[in-house]
């Protein structure tokens, strides 16, 4: 008997390892991702990051759900935000949107580009960490610009003045299920303003700033864990004497 | 035989409160009420792991019930505001991050909690003479809850909620005849739009609660009716002392097993909070990334794969041909496999509830009934292409191969039930609990 109860409960825990363990669900990719090294507490970090997304990312992308007021949150003061951040705006409690026309967008990317909010959220730290790090020069694209990560992406690639342009090359094969692929490498054709050192940091700073803005209530969150969790600890051992205390006439 | 603790009966309220008690019981039936369900309604004393999860069900009821008026007073049922009302509750409502994951992680654990709660009436045979009633009860509570789950899942109006909605009204549509002016019925428009996300806050907001808040107050009145079954599955009323009319093996519901299933509450939520402050998303298993995408009608996700507690009947769909160019048999097997848990009281012909004292046949078709069930939810989550194709068979995907047994297995735990239950070696059941 007990040990119908051990597999019983054997066997969701097993499963729940092998879902853990398996695949994510969404994973859909191929390429290798490279950890983001997140740290939402370094609030210099955020902070270069905002300016860097305002400079380079709002000339086309939105963050339409995230308000200019909320970036007081990492430490930056109200008059530092209107100084420094806002151009489109002169209303602090107005949303981050970009000052580009749509219909421009539309007619120059074929496609609206999308709002980057959430983008955290939907894409992963990880993915958008390697993602901004691997476009390479390609003739065969409408833009002229081609990357590992996403195949095909009518997205150029806005920050090349800084990391120069990449290029994929072929450096050998290597037998793979039986045939041989080709091993492909990334490598900087022309230099740019930054050295890779430089610019792995400056995509750093901005995939932190991405991931504090696709849940500001993060750090506050993971706070009030740690508080709430203790206090259950307490409250389990103050309501387990409870039990025992009036437990202890049934026999 | 030790002593049973009598219930504890507070001392007679003298002066002004025991006035107004008198008055008020005059009036309304206060003392009975709480003796016959609290203070003098006994349960049996060996209540084990598997009893904490009936309260748990009812503490996130409630839970769902109060989060649920608090994101109302933000959230607008509108197509164009409904994504970003949602972000506003996230971003701009003072806790308003903290509702919105209680109440999505508590849609999640109130299927695990019910889930595990069925468990315990399988286990046990909760659902024999004299607990029919009490079962049905339970079986209806959980379609619907799979109602309410479904119809608030569109409401966020995310990507996943868009499609995952497609999905299942397209289910409707592949019934013979009559389809597709039910799935436009159910819609309310030819698409899903502003009035399918309409119709879909009514229900999700009035209608299938209140039918939720009657099925378990039934639930409740019927198991108070007969009272509660236990890990041995004997009656407890058929030990009575004689000395004051109260059976042996009861104690009284309040104050042992209040004070017990507080320190159940006390766990589930620290579990709880640990999943809403340190991983809302689960993983992608609670809130599904593709969900933070506003719903595009005119772009499919990739993968579309419903909430996880949906996924066993989703993979039994998915794992049955299409006949005629029709999904519809699929769609049969999927609701044949919720509905026919209603009909177990009728199908175990066994003589003893608890499995404890069941045969090893009865054990068996148990166990690889649930192992099924868990391996259906996790191939529901991924493609069917998840463990390649079998090049014996044509190049079938093996997961649907897989999913096909499983479902033969699911429905044989029924289907057999009547011939297995009645050849099984069963074992004598204890006169008194074991405690």
């Amino acid at each position: 008997m007990k040990s119908i109860i051990k597999t019983l409960i054997a066997v969701p825990a097993l499963v729940l390892c092998l879902l853990s363990g398996g695949t994510a669900v969404f994973a859909s990719e191929e390429v290798a991702l490279d950890t983001a090294p997140i740290n939402l507490k370094d609030q210099a970090s955020l902070q270069r990051g905002a300016k860097n997304f305002v400079n380079y990312c709002m000339n086309c992308h939105n963050a339409s759900f995230m308000r200019y007021s909320h970036l007081t949150q990492i430490g930056l003061t109200e008059d530092e935000i209107k100084s420094n951040l806002m151009f489109s705006t002169d209303k602090i409690g107005d949303t981050m949107v970009s000052a580009l026309d749509p219909k421009d967008a539309k007619e120059w990317f074929g496609a609206l580009p999308p709002d980057l909010t959430l983008v955290a959220r939907v894409r992963g730290s990880d993915w958008i960490y390697t993602y901004l790090r691997s476009f390479y020069r390609d003739d065969t694209s409408p833009s002229g610009w081609n990357n590992v990560v996403f195949k095909n992406v009518s997205m150029p690639n806005p920050l090349h003045d800084l990391q120069g342009t990449q290029v994929l090359t072929k450096t050998g094969e290597k037998e793979e299920h039986g045939h041989m692929t080709p091993i492909m490498k990334l490598s900087v054709d022309r230099a740019g303003t930054m050295n890779q050192m430089e610019y792995d940091l400056f995509i750093k700073d901005l995939v932190n700033y991405l991931t504090y803005m696709g849940e500001p209530a993060r750090p506050a969150r993971t706070q009030v864990g740690v508080i709430v969790l203790l206090f259950l600890v307490i409250a389990f051992f103050a309501t387990l004497w409870l039990k025992n205390e009036y437990w202890k006439d049934v026999k | 035989m030790a002593s049973i603790p009598k219930p504890l009966s507070a001392p007679p309220l003298g002066g002004l409160p025991g006035k107004l008690l008198g008055w008020v019981d005059d009036r309304f039936p206060l003392s009975t009420l709480y003796k016959e369900h609290l203070g003098e309604y006994y349960a049996p004393k060996n209540f084990n792991l598997w009893y904490y999860f009936g309260s748990l069900a009812l503490l996130i009821l409630v839970m769902q019930i109060v989060t649920g008026i608090f994101l109302t007073m933000n959230y607008k049922p509108d197509a164009k505001f409904a994504f970003a009302s949602v972000e506003y509750i996230m971003r701009d409502v003072s806790a308003g991050w903290l509702i919105r994951y209680m109440h999505s992680t508590g849609a999640s654990m109130f299927f695990v909690v019910v889930y595990l709660h069925m468990m315990r009436g399988l286990m046990y045979g909760s659902y024999k003479k004299p607990r029919e009633l009490l079962w049905v009860f339970g079986c209806m509570i959980y379609l619907a809850l799979m109602a309410e789950a479904f119809f608030g899942y569109l409401l966020p109006w995310g990507q996943m909620s868009y499609w995952g909605a497609q999905v299942i009204i397209n289910l409707f549509g592949a019934i013979p005849f009559i389809g597709e002016d039910l799935a436009v019925w159910i819609r309310g428009d030819y698409n899903i739009g502003d009035a399918t996300l309409n119709r879909f806050f009514a229900f999700h907001v009035i209608a299938i609660p209140m039918v939720l808040l009657g099925l378990v107050a039934a639930h409740l009145t019927a198991l108070h009716e007969v009272g509660s079954n236990n890990p041995d599955g004997i009656d407890i009323k058929k030990n009575i002392d004689p000395k004051d009319g109260k059976p042996r093996d009861g104690i009284p519901f309040h104050p042992y097993y209040t004070v017990k299933d507080l320190v159940g509450v006390v766990v589930f939520l620290a579990v709880f909070t640990a999943i809403i402050f340190f991983a809302p998303e689960m993983g992608g298993y609670f809130l599904e990334a593709a969900n933070f995408i506003p719903a595009d009608p005119l772009k499919t996700p990739a993968h579309i794969a419903p909430v996880w507690y949906f996924t066993p009947f989703y993979a039994m769909l998915r794992a049955v041909p299409s006949m005629f160019s029709s999904q519809f048999p699929g769609v049969a097997v999927m609701g044949g496999a919720t509905l026919i848990l209603f009909t177990l009281p009728w199908l175990d012909r066994g003589k003893v509830r608890s499995v404890r004292y069941r045969g090893p046949i009865y054990k068996a078709f148990l166990t690889a009934f649930v192992i099924s069930f868990l391996i259906l939810g996790y191939l529901g989550v991924v493609p069917t292409t998840v463990w390649g194709q079998l090049s014996l068979l044509g190049g079938v995907d093996t997961a649907t191969l897989v999913a096909r047994v499983l479902t033969v297995v699911y429905f044989s735990f029924f289907i057999l039930m009547p011939w297995y239950t009645k050849i099984d070696k069963e074992k004598a059941e204890p006169l008194q609990v074991t405690f």
